[in-house]
């Protein structure tokens, strides 16, 4: 038996509370909400935390709802199940539906919480293995060693951001709150995330996230997440293409997002998908551009499923299929296609 | 005033497992697999990875297929938890463990119980699901000897003995 190792379990009833012991017990206490990522983690020795700070009896981290002129609320307790199954979600903002129930499987996300999945661990091949492996191999930079075993030169981890709902969330403008014993702020979702694999988060580590909003203003956007990954279920990304597009009444693009996840250590937006977008109808060339430019930003390294190469090539692949989805350009145009994989 | 809880080491919880009250001394680092398999002897469910990459573990939590490998037994207290131990009505097989043994749904056997359980949540709510339903309900249990077919096809036949179970009694 895989056994987990020897912690002091903690078990508050507010957020406040949870930061505050966050706080004093500093570096050696982790937070766990469903504790799909934390438990496996600990059990193979990539979390060391000897105490644990379940958000298991916190109430305020909950709920779905709807409110005029605010947007939509989403608690980052709730679980991966329930997001992808609120008819608010489904109806305006299927891309999120869809994310959230293409994490793992059904039993993990009848567990697994949006806010663990939006903050979810980075990872790596060389890092996303038993601790005799990595003993073995040797130990890299995210966790007991000096060394990227990707990029022996890098002076950064490059462990991926494996995220399915941070890169939805993000194209949809959401913001997300933060509670710590020193207040509450609010912050766009896309601000916390930096491109470290260790450092991934820009927050504190006794900050707690209590939900998100998607604003109002976010509303009639059309939306959309394509996934690539070997099997149908259990894998992480390897790419994911959130896209978000608003039409104006002549059938012009007026706004556009696209971010992408698994190319990166954070949540990558394409930055140019606007300029060759916007100001005009979606049209088979427009797509092409933006999907151009969307491979040439994406930067998938050796160390996740399939080919580093070949994943780098299907976000303009993915990019495609999303915005002409999203335009409903019809696929007979040109532009690239690949076998479904 | 706190009124966070501190638990460390072994503690008495009381788990309500396939419709019976217990109360079993368990240790808080113990998964909810752990307690149920070596506290109270109810090996029927399986341990495979421990890392929720197999879903061999899988057990219900209030009707819905969790895997019990990931589940602290502490975050259990409180909550209706089924087993494959449990499955069985008025000491007769269920209809979905009637239909894989006609069949010859399993051949190792290992992945049953977690398949069995996953099953039963999705007949709970969706008495005629279609082969798409079973599948992805389904599909976070791996089965490294059938190839699923026999499988999916026991889980209709269950479905079928059900509704004429339903029909001869209504």
């Amino acid at each position: 038996m895989l056994r987990l190792p020897d912690f002091t379990y903690i078990r508050p009833r507010t957020l406040a509370e949870a930061a505050g012991v966050l706080q004093e017990l500093g570096a050696e206490a982790m937070a766990v909400a469903g504790g799909t990522d934390v438990y496996p983690k600990m059990k193979r020795g990539q979390f060391t935390p000897r105490y644990l700070v379940s958000l298991s009896r916190v109430e305020e981290h909950r709920g779905i709802r709807r409110e005029e002129a605010r947007g939509l609320w989403i608690g980052a307790g709730e679980t991966l199940t329930a997001v992808a199954g609120h008819a608010t979600v489904r109806r305006e903002f299927p891309a999120l539906a869809a994310a959230a129930g293409l994490v793992s499987t059904l039993q993990l996300r009848n567990a697994g919480t949006i806010g663990g999945n939006l903050f979810v661990d980075t990872r790596c091949n060389y890092y996303d293995q038993s601790f005799f492996w990595r003993q073995a191999v040797g130990f890299c930079l995210k966790k007991d060693g000096d060394i990227c075993l990707v990029a022996p030169k890098s002076r950064v981890c490059l462990a991926i951001c494996s995220s399915d709902t941070a890169p939805v969330l993000s194209s949809l403008g959401a913001e997300a709150v933060l509670v710590s014993a020193r207040g509450n702020r609010r912050v766009p979702l896309e601000t916390l995330y930096r491109d470290d694999g260790i450092d991934y988060l820009a927050k504190r580590p006794d900050e707690l996230l209590q939900g998100v909003w998607i604003p109002e203003s976010s509303f009639g956007w059309r939306n959309v997440y394509l996934k690539l990954r070997r099997r149908g279920s259990f894998d992480f990304p390897v790419l994911g293409v959130a896209a978000a597009l608003r039409l104006g009444a002549a059938g012009a693009c007026e706004a556009v997002r696209i971010v992408l996840t698994a190319v990166a250590s954070a949540p990558k937006v394409v930055e140019d998908a606007p300029r060759v977008l916007c100001g005009k109808p979606v049209d088979a060339a427009a797509i092409e551009e933006a999907a151009e430019l969307a491979m040439r930003v994406s930067h998938p390294l050796d160390n996740a499923d399939m080919d580093y190469w070949y994943r780098k090539r299907m976000t303009r692949v993915y990019v495609t299929r999303a915005l002409r989805q999203l335009a409903e350009v019809g696929a007979t145009t040109a532009g690239p296609d690949a076998a479904p994989v | 005033m706190s009124t966070s809880e501190t638990i460390t080491g072994k503690r008495l919880m009381r788990l309500r497992v396939n419709g019976e009250p217990h109360e079993v001394a368990g240790h808080v680092t113990h998964s909810l697999l752990e307690v149920l398999r070596e506290e109270m002897a109810l090996t029927g469910t399986k341990h495979g990875c421990e890392l929720g990459e197999c879903g061999t573990c899988t057990v219900l939590v209030d009707g819905e297929p969790v895997y019990s490998c990931l589940m602290l037994a502490v975050e259990a207290e409180g909550r209706e938890i089924t087993t494959v131990e449990g499955l069985a009505l008025q000491g007769r097989p269920h209809p979905l463990q009637r239909a894989f043994s006609d069949l010859g749904a399993a051949q190792c056997g290992y992945c049953i119980p977690g398949i069995l359980l996953a099953a039963k949540a999705l007949l709970d709510k969706q008495p005629n699901p279609a082969r798409a339903d079973i599948e992805e309900a389904l599909s976070g249990n791996l089965c490294r000897c059938t190839g699923y077919t026999k499988i999916i096809e026991a889980v209709e036949q269950a479905v079928r003995e059900v509704q004429v179970q339903e029909g001869t009694r209504a």
